[in-house]
């Protein structure tokens, strides 16, 4: 074991290791400059459990029991016999010339199918199929796939498909938001491309780790979603490669861990000590002491995006950060909230830096009070 | 082996054979900065009307249309070239040809064989006439929604731009119309190409404009499906500033790398600051005017014995217009000399050249990057303006910065996805100046 | 978002009190506001589950499907929102004047009705329920009653009217709220309003800080929806969902549904009351100068719109066609620049804004010509010049374009710009609203030492050629789409 996976297990502690997903390596594009979030991540640390452990409440994460249940029954009818809706999108909507395909089930056989089994099937049925001439197309259901980050090998189980014409692989990611006259959520468009562009290079380190091009694998991704109102599946090409450079320039900064590490004190631990019953031991002070020695990068969206959101928000608390990155940008680089109102009211004398930021903002605050004197 | 004279020459004839024979509707002709694109324009406008034609010629601003109307003026002293204009227009004095006519309606100008007008002109125009020919320049700077109306006026045309460049702007946000293959908020080229899959763009193959030492970094961060090479050799464009002997500064050093290189990136320490950092801004004149005050020379195929830098071949560049006219108070604080140097904004400077550019870099002292700053456009029109040299100033910290960025941008289905990634874009500048560095220490 | 802005938030936090960002309010409000606070179900596609609606704040009607999973509950769950909605638009229909005496006077409805929904979220509500509803049959397979279908309508034009920056049709009220007055949180936790009018108006004997920190818990706040709280989703809907399926008489499925409606109701009855409370604030504020005559524009558009219908208009689109595109982002671009104008006509803290950033400048007349003429096209003509000491930054150049608010945007062209000691002299030319006489009628001029603003920000009116119809598409933009009247099919449409 390297002197980082060593120290890394020992901020987590007793805990398990949390592993990484495609989820949560989509989300590291979310705030790629928090220190905070990269360690935890790389340790492989509940974070939820770290927010919980300080009595904070966390936002994300939460879905509604009745959309997964509608998410699950739109994803059974798109698979329903033999995938017998999605290949009629792939020929209608896809264009793809698809006569007459295999259907290669990796799901798991049963409950104690382990899923190192299962990764080797998945590996051994893709190779075979790369590796083939014939022109039938396949369908590869729920493949394990891998990916190396940070020098570990991560197992990914998307809940996908993959799809082979010719010598080309397709990714299908199954969503169950609506598609309403060509149009969806972006948001959730993006989310779907960010996930589906982990598959594209956890499939394509696969192929390359088999000595294959790894560019058998298409950067455009099908994207099956319900249509309208209703529950009928439709198709759209999704092109993934922006979100794939993205992807790679943040696992090649994970690499980065190790100077991460150097910043941070050597016995620091975020082990919250569960006890038998799994209740945390530790107490929520020290905790919160621990984590702030790792320097967060607050902005008001990590609420919708990380775990520890409202952690580093209280602890931002009377910082510019809390107020949004626009108001943080316009305040010319003030980080108190204090400091910004005393310089603009005048109770305080600039430093050498903020002669320019405290004459805008004493002048801003001249012409405000003008403007509501005149009517106060 | 040919020349890149000839090179460009074959690749003119072939677009005026495309756009006056081929029988199309519609020719696209791409332009990396620099490689002739008004010269095409008045070109082909000059040979369909000195074939018999009228053809009309349509540009984005009113300098653009007074720049073309004076050079196809020029060109064609045997017929008369009108210029389209809006009512109480004074036309500038390289106007005042003898082959000129100026009209607020262009049914005042029936005799003329050339006919020029801005986008949003044309847009105006009530007239029962149509067109045989037209010549769009600047199109990728138009959006599509003022081609939806100039397109009945004319029977063939000819779209020639820059794609590189910045994108037409709105302040609406777009996103009823997003993924729809006529978008409004699209440039019109974008819209004509996803409607005509057959349309092939033509490409330009030669910048006479960028210099050896430019060539390759601009084609590589901003037009990375493009293939163009410089017109000139790396010894025909040469710099000499006289030494300075004692009291050297950070600015000298810069100027001084520039002129070996091409390129120098004068970086000042790291700080969060407002836009208009006084550092910065003063650092940015400093140079501008270091460069004439220490009589710097250029040596290039239109003056191989050199020639003195002129505040007028000078240009100052950057994002905002607020830093604009701070760098212009800045300059003008250092007296006469730097009268004439061109400060503003990417915007404002599309489609200008000059000698040596001094640039603001976008990203100076920002604490995020935002979209309007990574729009890959307005780094390429800073970074391709200049003949002989571009010196960049910055705060340090912009690859951090970058870094840091979030990729959490919203996308829409069947969108106009556009490369470069201003991301990606901003990060081969960077990775290029890291080499030119000179760092100022206060 | 600008300096000033960034500023009232940052005094928002210090204080732990709101911070007025404009002087006035720029917004209209209706003196019978309808109020509509939806939820949806989880995971469908904006299916309805439950409504709050009315014009009275003690007595919301209250509209819960009986079955958000079958496409007959939600038709009658639209059929019920008809009956609330399309009743005050024929009221406020009826109810018109001329526009002016003359006989070129066209009809105007004396009020327009104004829909209030909690957030954004509430709009989109608003427009999908519309696309929903819109492209119906009335008649044959499939049929909906008309009302469906009208609602469906005007559903959409109400939402197409909040894409407006000027909108006074169909308002969120996060938005309304966050125009005026800035708190000390970011705008992402201004978009929930039980958060946002913490700070407002926090519980009686609260401080803000506890007021917000309740404010985000959903188990004493439910969320303004239309999303509902997961928490009640696992706990409470979908048990009573459940149970709703499975009741096997009459009247235990209505006992079941009393439950629901109960248990709904206690989500949705807090967001009510804080939209209307969130008016009431509004109102106390006062009105901008320039609102009345915008709220005029808005009842022509209203008054038109309902001719459209009653004269039998066809649905809109589902997408734009080129022209129609074009020509929305004409009038969007158009109305905005209006806006934006007016406002910082208006309002003293907005033109601060401009004069921050440099599009704008206040000062001292220090110097006069109020009987210049310059020679004209015919005759001379009157220009007056006025010199302005400021010592605001400006960024305007020497011909530039600005208007004065206080002379109801008297246009001057700046002939010149001095840097002084202390700051700049600006010389402008004025060039109209003067009068046709030989000198300009009084208050016209600036005087000598009057305190002056002026501002490059205008209204901007384009003159073009006609946007081409559908079947006009030029080739450069994919020629004539296909027909895109509603067809069997889209009144076919599967809801579930």
């Amino acid at each position: 074991m390297s002197v980082v996976d060593e120290r890394l297990n020992a901020l987590r502690g007793a805990a398990p290791r949390k592993p990484h997903n495609a989820r949560t390596l989509a989300a590291l594009a979310a705030n790629p400059g928090c220190l905070r979030r990269t360690l935890l991540d790389a340790a492989g640390i509940d974070k939820g459990q770290i927010a919980q452990g300080l009595g904070v409440r966390i936002s994300i994460g939460q879905m509604s029991s009745i959309a997964i249940a509608r998410g699950k029954g739109f994803e059974a009818k798109v698979k329903a016999d033999g995938c017998a809706e999605l290949l009629r999108l792939l020929r209608e909507h896809i264009g793809l010339p698809v006569a007459e395909v295999h259907y290669h089930d990796l799901n798991p056989a049963d409950t104690d199918d382990r899923i190192t089994s299962r990764l080797r099937r998945s590996r051994h049925a893709l190779r075979v199929s790369a590796e083939s001439n014939e022109p039938t197309g396949t369908l590869f259901d729920h493949p394990i796939l891998q990916l190396t980050v940070n020098g570990v090998q991560v197992r990914i189980e998307p809940d996908l498909i993959a799809f082979k014409l010719g010598n080309q692989f397709f990714i299908v990611e199954v969503k169950s938001f609506a598609i309403l006259d060509g149009t969806a959520d972006s948001g959730k468009v993006a989310a779907a491309a960010q996930q589906s562009a982990v598959y594209v290079l956890a499939m394509r380190e696969m192929l390359q780790t088999a000595g294959l091009d790894p560019d058998m694998v298409s950067d455009q991704v099908v994207l099956v979603c319900p249509k309208d109102f209703s529950n009928h599946p439709v198709a759209e090409l999704l092109d993934v490669r922006k979100q794939l450079a993205t992807l790679k320039r943040q696992l090649d900064r994970m690499e980065s861990v190790e100077s991460v590490l150097r910043l941070v004190p050597p016995d620091l631990s975020f082990d919250l000590r569960l006890d038998d019953a799994g209740r945390p031991t530790r107490d929520p002070q020290e905790l919160a002491a621990a984590v702030f020695q790792v320097t967060a990068r607050y902005s008001p969206e990590c609420l919708g995006a990380c775990e520890l959101g409202g952690v580093c928000r209280s602890e931002a608390s009377g910082m510019v950060p809390v107020l949004g990155r626009v108001v943080r940008e316009d305040l010319g680089g003030i980080d108190s909230i204090k400091e910004a109102v005393e310089l603009a009211t005048g109770l305080r004398e600039p430093d050498a830096g903020q002669q320019q930021a405290s004459d805008l903002l004493r002048r801003a605050y001249g012409m405000r009070e003008a403007a509501l004197g005149a009517v106060r | 082996m040919t020349s890149p004279q000839e090179r460009a020459e074959i690749k003119t004839a072939e677009i005026l054979t495309a756009f006056t024979n081929g029988g199309r509707r519609g020719v696209v002709v791409d332009s990396p900065p620099g490689a002739g694109k008004s010269t095409l324009v008045g070109r082909i406008a000059a040979e369909i009307a000195t074939a018999g034609d009228t053809v009309v010629v349509v540009a984005q601003t009113n300098a653009q249309v007074d720049d073309l109307v004076a050079k196809i003026a020029t060109r064609l002293p045997g017929l008369i070239v009108g210029r389209l204009s809006r009512d109480g227009y004074l036309p500038p004095p390289t106007l005042l040809l003898p082959n000129v006519q100026v009209a607020s309606r262009v049914d005042d100008l029936p005799d003329c064989r050339v006919v020029v007008g801005t986008a949003a002109k044309w847009a105006q125009v009530r007239s029962a006439r149509t067109w045989p020919w037209a010549v769009v320049d600047e199109a990728y700077q138009m959006r599509s929604d003022l081609l939806l109306l100039i397109v009945p006026l004319f029977k063939q045309m000819l779209f020639v731009g820059d794609p590189g460049q910045l994108d037409p702007f709105s302040p609406i946000d777009g996103e009823r119309w997003s993924g729809l293959p006529w978008d409004p908020m699209q440039s019109a080229v974008a819209v004509l190409l996803r409607n005509n899959p057959d349309i092939v763009p033509h490409e330009l193959p030669v910048t006479w404009r960028l210099p050896a030492s430019a060539t390759r970094l601009v084609q590589t961060a901003f037009y990375p499906f493009s293939e163009f090479t410089p017109g000139t050799h790396d010894d025909e464009r040469t710099i000499h500033v006289p030494t300075v002997g004692i009291r050297r500064t950070v600015a000298d050093e810069v100027i001084d790398l520039a002129a070996d290189t091409g390129w120098g990136f004068l970086e000042l320490p790291h700080r969060n600051t407002l836009r208009t950092d006084a550092e910065t801004v003063a650092a940015t004149a400093d140079v501008a005017v270091r460069l004439l005050q220490r009589g710097t020379e250029t040596v290039c195929e239109h003056a191989p014995g050199g020639r003195r830098l002129t505040a007028a071949r000078i240009a100052v560049g950057a994002a905002h217009r607020d830093q604009v006219a701070a760098i212009t108070r800045a300059l003008r604080a250092r007296g006469e000399i730097a009268d004439g140097i061109r400060v503003d904004t990417a915007n404002r400077l599309q489609g200008a050249e000059f000698d040596i550019t001094v640039i603001l870099h976008p990203l100076s002292g920002r604490i995020d990057a935002t979209p309007f700053h990574l729009t890959p456009g307005r780094l390429c029109v800073l970074a391709s303006r200049h003949r002989h040299a571009c010196i960049v100033v910055g705060r340090r910290g912009i690859p951090e910065l970058l870094d840091a960025h979030p990729g959490t941008e919203p996308v829409h289905l069947k969108d106009f996805i556009k490369f470069p990634d201003g991301w990606e874009a901003n990060q081969a500048v960077l990775a290029h100046l890291s080499n030119h560095r000179v760092s100022a220490l206060h | 978002m600008t300096v000033l802005t960034s500023l009232a938030k940052a005094l928002a936090a210090y204080s732990m009190g709101p911070q007025r960002l404009t002087v006035f309010r720029h917004q209209y409000i209706s003196s019978k506001p309808i109020v509509i606070v939806p939820l949806t179900l989880a995971g469908e596609t904006n299916a309805p589950l439950a409504a709050m609606v009315g014009s009275d704040r003690a007595r919301p009607t209250l509209i819960v499907t009986r079955q958000p999973r079958e496409r007959a509950e939600r038709l009658q769950f639209a059929g019920r929102l008809a009956s609330e909605l399309l009743f005050p638009i024929e009221m406020a229909a009826q109810r018109t004047q001329p526009t002016g005496p003359g006989p070129n006077a066209r009809m105007r409805v004396v009020d327009a009705p104004q829909i209030w929904v909690p957030n954004p979220a509430g709009i989109e509500f608003v427009r999908t329920l519309g696309r929903m509803t819109r492209l119906r049959q009335i008649e044959g397979p499939w049929a909906v009653p008309k009302k469906v279908r009208d609602l469906g309508i005007w559903l959409t034009w109400f939402a197409e009217q909040a894409e407006f920056a000027d909108t006074g049709a169909l308002i969120a009220a996060t938005q309304a709220l966050a125009a005026v007055w800035a708190t000390g949180q970011s705008d992402l936790e201004d978009g929930n309003l039980a958060a946002q009018m913490a700070w407002l108006d926090p519980p009686e004997g609260m401080d803000v800080a506890s007021a917000v920190s309740r404010a985000e818990n959903p188990q004493l706040c439910p969320p303004a929806g239309p999303t509902t709280d997961p928490t009640f989703d696992r706990l409470f809907l979908e048990p009573a969902l459940r149970d709703l399926a499975s009741a096997r008489t009459p009247a235990a499925h209505s006992a079941v549904h009393r439950r629901l409606t109960a248990m709904l109701e206690e989500q949705m009855r807090p967001t009510w009351e804080l939209v209307w409370t969130a008016i009431d604030l509004l109102l106390e504020v006062t009105e901008a100068p320039r609102v009345p005559k915008r709220w005029e524009q808005q009842r022509d558009r209203f008054t038109s719109f309902h001719q459209y219908v009653a004269n039998g208009g066809n649905p809109q689109a589902k997408r734009d066609s080129a022209g129609r595109s074009a020509h929305r982002l004409a009038e969007l671009e158009q109305r905005m620049a209006a806006f934006e104008a007016q406002r910082a006509y208006d309002d003293p803290l907005v033109i601060a804004d401009y004069r921050l950033t440099g599009e704008a400048f206040a000062g001292q007349v220090v110097d006069v010509d109020a009987t210049r003429r310059v020679p004209g096209l015919r005759r001379s003509v009157l220009r007056p010049l006025v010199t302005v000491a400021t010592s605001d930054q400006v960024h305007l150049d020497v011909d530039q374009h600005v208007y004065d608010p206080a002379r109801n945007g008297q246009q001057a062209v700046i002939t010149s710009v001095n840097e002084t000691e202390d700051g700049w002299r600006i010389e402008l030319e004025l060039q109209n609203q003067m009068g046709g006489g030989q000198t300009a009628k009084p208050g016209s001029v600036p005087l000598l030492g009057e305190e002056v603003t002026y501002t490059s920000v205008t209204e901007t009116f384009v003159r073009r050629r006609p946007w081409p119809t559908r079947e006009e598409t030029p080739w450069t933009h994919g020629g004539p789409p296909p027909d895109s009247t509603p067809v069997v099919e889209d009144a076919a449409e599967d809801w579930s």
